[in-house]
């Protein structure tokens, strides 16, 4: 254990290592860690913007679709609502033309009544001087009056 | 065990010394009884040899391994350090990142100053020094017995933990010690240090007190500050030094019998468990003073001195 060169020999042996260190080993080392350290912040906040985005994203395609339920249930309303009233419309007009054809055929039946009374009453009339002329020539040799007859055959 | 029959102390005693070359004078009596001409360099071949070179003497087996696991420490380095990507990290990449975020992070803890040189300088004696501790773990005799098998010399000294070696412990802790006067110096400059040290930490204000001051001043503060290197440094070696010891206690154990091997094999394992965390702590522990070392070589008190 004797105190010797050796001392100043460790010496300069440590500092030579410590230089090496310094300029050869600490630098690149430290540099590339701290790159990564970069990448690593940038990578997460990357990450952390695309997660907002997502929800962003997510909550914007939740709105659109409640507006898109609410439009179709509006529309599907609003289709119901127009279909009730195009029935009932149509109900509607089916009455009044019901109706309608109800009045036009009463008014035909009233009026062929009317004209086959009118018929009738002439008819009658005429019926009834045939009648009168038959009552009249009973007597009437038929033959003589066989074409008076068939006239009147001929027009009943 | 190196040699024939050996006693326990000249086990323990073989383990301690370190394989030294150095100077030996003119006229020096060697351990073979030659006597040399002129003053030579050489390998000591005794602990008196070793002894008698003085300081003109270097450990080899210290040097040699700090050295040795010093350029293991920057070639694993370099190779991530070159080859690294920064994507996803990957087998040696990620160990060193880990490794360097770790220092990263507590050096930027401990010391708030701009100085890049003070990280690297963490993480090189955090990973040197608990490289050179670890060497502790290898069972005492492995690397000594194939050193003397290679050399051919049964004697060989072969220490192969540098941090059992004051010299190696306190020749980072000087290293420690100039940047740290380096660094004080560059900061508050050459009399804003002087400053520091002589009107520290009793100042009144008055110059005619502080004259006073000076001298007792001075004292406190190159105490303090020569208590760093010798505290930083002996408190590894002592650690390291001790942890050996034991290792080598439990070493000459295996050689007693049946019972004693068992015995020695349990303590063994125990001691090297235990000690797993003692060279984890020393070398974090190194590190962490020297980092705040630094811290106070930037910290400036210009405030406090001038009110």
């Amino acid at each position: 254990m004797n105190i010797n060169l050796t001392l100043i020999g460790q010496s300069i042996t440590f500092l030579v290592f410590v230089w090496f260190c310094w300029k050869y080993v600490w630098p690149p080392l430290l540099g590339i860690m701290q790159e990564r350290e970069q990448k690593i912040a940038t990578g997460l906040e990357e990450a952390d913007r695309a997660g907002k985005d997502l929800e962003l994203a997510q909550r914007k395609a939740a709105d659109q679709l409640k507006e898109a339920k609410e439009q179709a249930a509006e529309i599907i309303d609003g289709a119901n609502r127009r279909a009730n009233q195009i029935v009932e419309e149509a109900k509607q007009a089916a009455h009044a033309e019901g109706d309608r054809l109800k009045a036009a055929a009463q008014a035909e039946i009233e009026q062929e009544v009317n004209r086959a009374r009118e018929q009738l009453r002439s008819r009658v009339a005429e019926l009834s001087v045939a009648g009168a002329e038959k009552i009249l020539s009973v007597n009437i040799d038929a033959k003589a009056h066989d074409d008076l007859i068939e006239q009147l055959a001929a027009e009943l | 065990m190196a040699g024939e029959a050996q006693t326990a102390t000249d086990y323990i005693q073989h383990h301690l010394q370190n394989m030294a070359y150095g100077k030996l004078p003119a006229g020096y009596t060697r351990a073979d009884g030659t006597v040399l001409s002129e003053s030579t360099w050489t390998m000591a071949h005794s602990y008196q040899e070793a002894a008698d070179m003085g300081f003109w003497a270097v450990h080899v087996d210290t040097l040699g391994w700090s050295i040795a696991l010093g350029l293991l420490f920057c070639f694993v380095f370099r190779i991530a350090s070159s080859r690294a990507t920064s994507g996803v990290p990957r087998g040696l990449q990620s160990f060193v990142e880990m490794v360097v975020s770790f220092i990263d992070k507590l050096v930027k803890e401990v010391f708030p100053y701009r100085n890049s040189m003070v990280a690297p300088m963490a993480l090189t004696i955090f990973v040197w020094v608990f490289l050179m501790n670890l060497m502790d773990l290898v069972p005492v005799d492995w690397l000594p017995m194939a050193a003397a098998g290679i050399s051919g010399n049964d004697h060989l000294f072969f220490k192969v933990v540098p941090t059992t070696d004051p010299n190696g412990t306190m020749g980072i802790a000087i290293a420690v010690f100039a940047m740290l006067i380096f660094f004080s110096i560059r900061e508050k400059g050459l009399l804003g240090y002087i400053k520091e040290l002589t009107l520290h930490p009793f100042h009144t204000g008055r110059w005619y007190f502080d004259m006073l001051l000076v001298p007792f001043n001075f004292t406190l503060e190159v105490i303090s500050l020569l208590a760093k290197p010798v505290s930083l440094g002996l408190r590894l070696f002592g650690n390291l030094y001790a942890g050996e010891m034991i290792f080598i206690l439990i070493a000459i154990v295996f050689g007693v019998g049946a019972l004693g091997f068992i015995g020695a094999g349990v303590m063994q394992f125990g001691w090297a468990v235990f000690h797993v965390l003692v060279i984890t702590l020393q070398a974090f522990v190194f590190m962490v003073l020297t980092t705040v070392y630094m811290g106070m070589a930037h910290e400036r008190e210009d405030e406090t001195a001038h009110d």
